[in-house]
């Protein structure tokens, strides 16, 4: 089988594109396919996660902006670097730390899609992050303390409650 | 003149470790994303930010918190050649991103090679810490130390529900990327390795070739890595990693076995074939001297052959990459010369002359 765009070269990259539902089937040689850009995983210049995300974004996009009555994600914008949510989804990249904020009523599905979770619950900056360690610190010990409740290990519960008590005062204090 | 020590031999000090299961696993690697607060990301930044950022991050070898791990030397990305940028990739000292694209690009690298910091890659700051063998954990307990003593001195992007702020949403939440290189040839002799990888995929892992994102597997070597970075703690992802990398060890080692049990004779030869077109070709292209040289990894690790050991096999594959062989035969070369100096070295490595 030739390739479909130079009619010379034998086609060595067979591959469907569906967009919206619709298939299309291309055979194209390497040489096409790095011009045009449609290139697969093991090779270089490949297709990128960059690109992979930018096709979930967009899919994003056309999907919820069409919602009556909701201004459209496209309008989001980064006030701190002036990053467009259109140019975040053609580029799969934030401009900057403040583009997570202006964004942010779109990023849950997002996340939930690439990492299963919209949450971080890993480490904290050691000299910045100790309000939300302590905060952390608090949530685990109402968990310990609700487990002592049904338990009615009240006793207990009442010695938790104290201690959370005092790391809130603390952090108002603070 | 930039410090370019770092190009001149091909293994680095810290490959030379013994390690654990160093017949399967090559090496284990850390690398964390972080960003400053209050300064646009390379992607967006002006030179004049991204110079602000390099200032600040290299300011930071001032203090003393680094010097635990060695002496740390910085280069400056347009101050190397190609070549150079080129065999720094080849060491994975570098990535082909910084190499590239990055405009105010630098890295620092420590002595014996095994911390290196990337400014303005992707992201600011990039901190990445290798060790031999399957050694995730040691690499992750490094890197966290050097994240912190960074984090002593500049602010880092950080939210609370989000974690750590990278520029490319797949690093959110911990920044971290954990991955181990892995020598799979029996489990791709025995038509196993499909089944695997997709089994890792389904465990929040991914499977990659040797250089990275977009590369393929070449001389059946394997790179496995987290793909999720927000919801999970680090210690939880380096245990999720290492849980099935030792896994994958077992196969490896199972088929090994189930080889040489039943087919003693087949692996014996295709072995000392492959020392033998190394030992002797006078042109080798890249792909086949990657897949002679996994074949005679192999058949060391087996016990067919008494030589070359491990290190200098971790050698050879850097060696016969195409910019180091230009960094040692002098010059710019065309493909069908490397072909030949390819050959050529290998012979020189393995003692064989004609």
């Amino acid at each position: 089988m030739l390739c479909q765009e130079c009619n010379k070269r034998p086609a060595t990259l067979h591959f469907t594109k569906i967009v919206n539902g619709e298939k299309t089937e291309f055979h194209i040689c390497e040489t096409c396919a790095k011009e045009k850009g449609e290139m697969i995983p093991g090779t270089p210049n490949g297709f990128s996660i960059h690109s992979l995300l930018s096709g979930m974004l967009d899919f994003e996009s056309s999907t919820k902006s069409q919602s009556p009555g909701h201004s459209g994600p496209q309008n989001l914008q980064c006030k701190d670097c002036g990053m467009t949510y259109a140019q975040f989804s053609k580029l799969g990249r934030f401009g900057c730390p403040s583009c997570y904020q202006y964004f942010d009523s779109r990023l849950d599905p997002l996340f939930k899609r690439v990492h299963g979770s919209t949450s971080h619950v890993g480490k904290v900056p050691v000299r910045t992050g100790g309000r939300l360690k302590v905060k952390r610190q608090i949530d685990d010990l109402k968990k310990e303390m609700q487990q002592h409740i049904v338990q009615e290990e009240f006793e207990s519960a009442a010695e938790l409650r104290d201690q959370i008590r005092k790391l809130e005062k603390e952090m108002i204090e603070e | 003149m930039p410090n370019i020590r770092f190009t001149e031999k091909p293994l680095s000090d810290w490959m030379r470790g013994e390690a654990a299961d160093s017949e399967i696993v090559i090496s284990s690697r850390v690398r964390i994303a972080r960003n400053l607060q209050h300064l646009p990301f390379p992607i967006l930044a002006t030179n004049q930010q991204s110079e602000e950022a390099l200032q600040r991050l290299t300011d930071i070898l001032q203090y003393d918190d680094l010097g635990r791990f060695g002496t740390f030397h910085t280069l400056k990305i347009s101050e190397l050649d190609e070549i150079d940028k080129q065999v720094l990739v080849e060491k994975h000292l570098i990535s082909p991103n910084l190499a590239n694209e990055s405009r105010n690009g630098a890295v620092l690298i420590s002595d014996d090679e095994s911390v290196s910091v990337m400014i303005n890659e992707e992201d600011h700051l990039r901190i990445q810490c290798l060790y031999p063998g399957c050694q995730v954990r040691e690499a992750w307990e490094r890197a966290t130390v050097i994240d912190d003593a960074f984090e002593a001195h500049v602010d880092y992007a950080f939210d609370d529900r989000r974690g750590f702020l990278t520029s490319c949403p797949t690093n959110v939440g911990t920044g971290m990327r954990a991955s181990v290189m892995m020598h799979l040839p029996a489990l791709v002799m025995t038509h196993q390795i499909n089944r695997i990888l997709s089994a890792v995929s389904q465990v929040g892992l991914t499977v990659r070739g040797i250089y990275g994102e977009g590369s393929e597997a070449v001389g059946n070597l394997f790179q496995v890595s987290n793909q999720i970075t927000l919801g999970q703690t680090e210690a939880e992802i380096i245990e999720n990693l290492h849980g099935v990398v030792l896994q994958i060890i077992e196969h490896e080692r199972s088929a090994r076995e189930r080889l040489m049990n039943e087919s003693m004779l087949r692996i014996t030869d295709r072995v000392m074939r492959s020392f033998g077109i190394l030992s002797y070709a006078a042109v080798l292209e890249s792909k086949e001297a990657a897949q002679r040289l996994s074949d005679v990894r192999l058949g060391v690790d087996l016990g067919i052959l008494e030589r070359p050991s491990t290190a200098a096999m971790n050698e050879l594959n850097v060696m016969t990459q195409p910019g180091f062989l230009q960094k040692s035969f002098g010059d710019k070369m065309n493909t069908g010369e490397r072909d030949m100096y390819r050959a050529k070295l290998i012979r020189q490595k393995l003692g064989t002359t004609l």
